[in-house]
């Protein structure tokens, strides 16, 4: 399989955004803020779209309005916490303007315009070239840097944004840095797995490490372990099965995960034990 | 994306413009559908919004794209794959956000973030196995209101009445466990039972919508409307009445720049619903502070 140098590029980029995705979404289920990164995955298409209608590189687009919706959407909620309402209504706006983006660029090149919105919006991980896969790695190992560095107080700033305040913890300007890791991760993913399908990836790993520990520093090194483990098994099944595109293959493996550790930790269950053990008793008394 | 017939375009004169409007049966299909829409979705939206669950709401538009390239597989009637596949994503989102998963308030966007991207990932699987990259992939997403049979506005119609008629029932104790869940479930109100049928309603409204809105923008007609009227106004009645009235008009809008101009009507839908967002945001923090534009939606009175 490694023998081909696209696999080898789509490997080395993978394991580089899974990684960033991993780390990053950790923060973002721990802070309930998945919403906003539903909302920036939509601006990365739009991003996109608007670089390709203009003729530009098109990461330039992705990257420029990643960070600036996010640092936007931090500046409009309160404590760097966008609101539900407000962050809706932004992206469907932004969601528009991409439809927008795709008509112009469709309506300006002819032939051969329904791929790139497909690619934008599903990922082409099995296409990228050596030099983009570099790039993105380079990139992903910034943003993972990033984040670790600024692991410690953003924890606490996330679980105690009141106590972290009052010990001087810069809570604002910690949680517009995680939005534009937020949008930069993002902006990475769109060229993996594409626009839509980042959601997954971000949150899928981060849900399952946080039922299975209890530890933040353990959950957020099991999230990135299954994320990036998620896309190696989905690069090697739909390696195997050509016809399963590669995006849709890592999603369902990492909502596979996810599913597992929810069934196996469910409060659900134990109820249901707790209720049958009663069942039970009932019967014998 | 869509070319059209010759017309002679928007003009001063409303009365020939709307003669222009309703001059193809398929024009008149599209308003009337978008009218039931508008009023379905306005309503489902107010409370969507009331309730914070927009992230939900549109997780479960996007079920829809998996459920239409689904039906398309199976050469099912579309309509099919996105009731089905809105209603079960209802299901899966509405047990697991009351399945006893208070241990953390992150678990629940979690998991509606996991069911978006599985649902997603499941539709592009569909759209490749169906026969490559469908060429119409984009009218799925982003919305196609010309094809619109007479058939899909009666069926839009019977799941609009359907829609009304379970908000005429639950609509009062859902107002209350919204607005107050620990005081409802006090005096009796079956607070999860609720939860879960109005996630249900909100899958059928947006299954409903997304035949004409697209899998992406329904999210323009159920957040935008509610938006703008809980921001104008802290009345139940009067605000739920200015949604619908504000989602009909953003409807007509749209439908009818994209048929004098030729851009997708999902473009045209946002842009309107954002523009009227906007304008009601900025006029409410001018009200409230005139010194900071830091306007937020005023709480809904508690019902007497």
């Amino acid at each position: 399989m490694f023998a081909q140098e696209f696999v080898r590029n789509a490997w080395l980029a993978g394991t580089a955004i899974a990684l960033a995705s991993g780390l990053v979404g950790y923060f973002v289920v721990l802070r309930a803020q998945v919403f906003a990164g539903d909302a920036l995955s939509h601006v990365a298409f739009t991003g996109a779209l608007a670089a390709a209608a203009a003729g530009i590189d098109i990461r330039v687009g992705l990257f420029a309005a990643t960070i600036t919706i996010a640092l936007l959407l931090g500046a409009l909620g309160d404590r760097s916490r966008p609101d539900d309402v407000t962050i809706g209504i932004t992206f469907a706006a932004i969601l528009g303007l991409g439809v927008y983006f795709l008509a112009l660029f469709s309506s300006g090149s002819g032939g051969g315009n329904g791929l790139l919105g497909a690619r934008t919006l599903f990922g082409s991980i099995f296409g990228l070239s050596a030099t983009a896969a570099v790039i993105a790695a380079v990139i992903a190992a910034v943003i993972v840097a990033v984040l670790l560095a600024i692991a410690r107080p953003l924890l606490f700033a996330s679980v105690d944004p009141a106590v972290a305040a009052a010990r001087g913890v810069p809570v604002r300007a910690l949680g517009l840095l995680l939005l534009a890791l937020l949008g930069a991760t993002a902006a990475e993913a769109t060229q993996a797995i594409g626009a839509l399908l980042l959601l997954g990836l971000l949150a899928a790993p981060a849900g399952a490490a946080q039922r299975l520990t209890a530890n933040p520093y353990h959950a957020l090194g099991l999230s990135a372990a299954i994320a990036v483990l998620s896309t190696w098994a989905g690069l090697t099944i739909s390696y195997e099965i050509p016809n399963l595109p590669p995006s849709s293959a890592i999603i369902a493996v990492a909502t596979g995960i996810y599913l597992l550790a929810f069934l196996a930790t469910s409060d659900l269950r134990h109820a249901r034990t707790r209720g049958l053990l009663t069942a039970v008793r009932g019967t014998e008394t | 994306m869509t070319s059209h017939l010759p017309i002679a375009g928007l003009s001063v004169d409303l009365i020939s413009d709307f003669r222009q409007l309703t001059a193809f049966p398929f024009m008149v299909n599209a308003l009337e559908a978008g009218t039931v829409v508008a009023i379905m979705a306005g309503v489902v939206g107010w409370f969507m919004v009331l309730r914070r669950e927009s992230f939900a709401g549109h997780s479960l538009s996007v079920m829809a794209f998996p459920g239409a390239t689904f039906a398309l597989l199976l050469g099912l009637s579309a309509a099919v794959g996105y009731y089905t596949f809105c209603g079960a994503g209802a299901l899966v989102i509405g047990a697991s956000a009351g399945a006893g998963t208070r241990r953390h308030r992150g678990e629940e966007s979690a998991v509606t973030g996991a069911v978006q991207a599985f649902g997603l990932a499941c539709g592009f699987l569909f759209l490749s196995l169906y026969q490559g990259v469908l060429a119409g992939y984009e009218n799925l997403l982003f919305g196609d209101f010309l094809g619109i049979t007479r058939g899909q506005v009666l069926t839009l119609a019977i799941v609009c009445v359907l829609t009304l008629g379970f908000f005429a029932v639950v609509g009062r104790p859902l107002l209350f466990a919204s607005l107050d869940e620990p005081v409802a479930r006090a005096s009796g109100v079956p607070v999860r039972r609720v939860s879960l049928a109005f996630m249900l309603a909100l899958g059928f409204t947006v299954a409903a919508t997304a035949q004409i809105t697209g899998a992406l923008l329904v999210f323009a007609l159920l957040i935008a409307p509610a938006a703008t009227a809980q921001l104008i106004t802290p009345r139940v009645g009067a605000s739920l009445v200015l949604t619908v009235l504000l989602g009909m008009a953003i409807t007509w809008a749209g439908l009818a720049l994209a048929y004098f101009y030729n851009y997708p009507v999902g473009f045209y839908l946002t842009a309107v619903a954002f523009s009227v967002y906007l304008i009601a945001r900025l006029a409410r923090a001018a009200i409230d502070h005139p010194t900071l534009l830091h306007g937020r939606s005023r709480a809904v009175e508690t019902p007497a």
